[in-house]
């Protein structure tokens, strides 16, 4: 078997249709030095997709994304209440308020296992192998489910973002001015947490929740240390994800490893490379300079 | 008949976790000035704007600006934050910020276009910032990004301004051109309200005064209230300011005697 075959195609495709929408939402969790509430929010809406699933028996519904997204807001509620109403600092509120949703999510599936196919490593690491295996019929063609929902999810993440760009520019960039002139920062806030929360519920069973953090955080990084444009943050985040999604397939299939370990793996390789390269590049830089003073 | 007031404050008091740093603030603002606010720091100088711009909701008393609730007239208001307050490693251009200004009026899912541009240009070039408009913000001196503000603030196009330490960390060529600039707009109608630290420029620069130290010392013509004995209400005891101030007022003193001579 070849690896450029249908389940390349279908498995990199169904990756990739997570990788973008995290990439547009993560920017703006970067920017707004947030990328820790996306690990809350990532973890938080195992509850919620715990019930959701026992409730509606699939993983992937309008109950289950109704239910998970709602717990994520919870996530984002509590995190806010404690450090604002609590006083307590802004990390401690993320890990008391994370910790113990995902703790209680957990405790749910173990209670559930023996009727409930979901597991902790499935939520954990995803099962991207199989993607090709659950296919919906459209139009007489056989595409995988995954294939399908990334592609609405992908779709409602770049809706929102382009219809309300400058509402998440100019409420990350200077949330009190916006205030000032009308604008309701908390609504913007946690239009941005239903996103994460969206985003993370319908990635979650195919790639895990370890790799939509990776998705979430790691591309909109390496963009910021290369770029001060917002646009080109964007555009640069998706290119990085996409080399990241087919490196990591291709690396799996060499050395037979787990799909989404090996795209982390390449997203964290991405980072270093960029960030040593930087750092060479701002050495060369001032030793060239250095050079042509003494000359 | 009084002259129309454009801001109104009304027994204000404001506090952080029940600790009042605003008490019992009353005044009323009379239209097409040029106001500074002046008092120690920590004396609620940025709490008071704050909460004449509805960013802070006061414990008790309200704010009319225009005779009307804030909602109704803010798009005729606009502020211009302490710099400190943002983050300006956000990737963004200095004309990215001004033309921020320009969503006040024209909401948030309006496209800018040509004309757009071409007048948030204008204002950075009221600033004196034309040629910087694509320099990303983190690379521009504290003054010129406080002049970023101060534009953003102008594409707003408003009939009152509230700005929160405007020459903080600005040259005195540049000082001097903006005051130039908020003198012309006075001229123009609008009503500009400025925290400032200076004492030295007090007199020179506003027509009005709000002396501040948690509770409302003074309001009125900055002729009538820049006094020594209300300068030392205002900041208390601190004596290397009272000293600086007799100095000031001994030379303003000299100042106007010798104007009467001449
Ligand atoms: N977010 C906050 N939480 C708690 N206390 C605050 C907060 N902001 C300001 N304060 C306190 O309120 C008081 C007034 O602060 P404010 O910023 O209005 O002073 P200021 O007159 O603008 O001072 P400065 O000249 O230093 O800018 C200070 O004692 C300050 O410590
Ligand atoms: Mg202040």
């Amino acid at each position: 078997m070849d690896f450029l075959d249908l389940n390349f195609v279908w498995i990199s495709l169904s990756a990739l249709l997570i990788a973008i929408p995290c990439s547009l939402v993560g920017v703006f969790l970067v920017l707004r030095k947030m990328a820790m509430l996306g690990d809350a929010i990532s973890h938080a809406v195992l509850p919620g997709i715990v019930i959701a699933y026992y409730f509606s028996d699939s993983y992937q519904s309008i109950p289950m994304l109704l239910g998970a997204a709602s717990v994520g807001l919870l996530c984002t509620y509590l995190i806010e209440t404690f450090n604002k109403v609590g006083r307590l600092q802004e990390d401690a509120s993320i890990g008391v308020t994370y910790t113990w949703l995902f703790a209680l999510g957990v405790v749910m599936i173990s209670f559930m296992n023996d009727n409930v196919d979901l597991d902790q490593d499935c939520v954990l690491y995803g099962e991207i192998a199989y993607v090709p295996l659950d296919t919906l019929s459209i139009f007489g063609a056989l595409i995988p489910r995954a294939v399908v929902n990334g592609s609405f999810l992908t779709t409602l993440i770049a809706l929102l973002l382009i219809v309300g760009f400058k509402g998440f520019k100019l409420t990350t960039f200077d949330p009190v001015y916006a205030t000032a002139i009308g604008i309701s920062i908390t609504f913007w806030h946690y239009l941005l947490m239903g996103m994460v929360s969206t985003v993370t519920i319908l990635s979650f069973e195919s790639i895990g929740a370890i790799l939509v953090l990776a998705f979430l955080v790691i591309p909109p990084a390496i963009a910021y240390l290369l770029t001060n444009r917002l646009m080109s943050m964007i555009y640069l985040s998706m290119v990085f994800s996409l080399v990241a999604v087919i490196l990591g397939y291709i690396l799996a299939y060499k050395i037979n490893s787990s799909i989404s370990g090996a795209i982390a793996s390449i997203l964290a390789l991405e980072f270093l490379v960029v960030f040593i390269g930087l750092q060479i590049f701002k050495i060369l830089r001032r030793r060239a300079t250095k050079v042509s003073y003494s000359n | 008949m009084e002259k129309e007031s454009i801001i109104e404050a009304h027994d204000l008091t404001v506090s952080y976790d029940k600790k009042p740093v605003l008490w019992d603030v009353d005044f009323k603002l009379p239209a097409g000035l040029l106001t500074g606010v002046i008092g120690p720091n920590g004396a609620g100088k940025s709490t008071l704007l704050k909460t004449l711009m509805g960013i802070l909701k006061p414990d008790s008393g309200y704010v009319k600006l225009f005779g009307n609730k804030l909602d109704e007239v803010r798009k005729k208001v606009s502020y211009v934050p302490q710099r400190e307050s943002v983050d300006w490693d956000f990737p963004a251009s200095a004309l990215d910020v001004v033309l921020m200004g320009l969503y006040a009026q024209k909401g948030l899912f309006k496209r800018i276009n040509k004309a757009d541009r071409e007048w948030a240009m204008y204002c950075l070039e009221q600033l004196g910032m034309q040629d910087y408009k694509n320099r990303q913000i983190s690379q521009l001196s504290g003054g010129q990004q406080q002049r970023v503000f101060l534009a953003r603030s102008l594409a707003q196009n408003a009939s009152l301004y509230l700005m929160d330490e405007p020459f903080a960390g600005v040259d005195a060529t540049t000082e001097k051109s903006i005051i130039d600039l908020l003198q012309k707009m006075k001229n123009d109608g609008k009503s500009i309200v400025v925290v400032h630290h200076d004492l030295q420029s007090v007199n020179e620069y506003f027509d009005w005064l709000l002396m501040v130290n948690t509770r409302l010392v003074a309001s009125g013509p900055t002729s009538e209230v820049f006094t020594q004995e209300l300068l030392e209400e205002t900041y208390g005891g601190k004596l290397s300011i009272l000293s600086q101030m007799a100095h000031i007022l001994k030379n303003l003193e000299i100042g106007r005697k010798e104007h009467e001579k001449i």
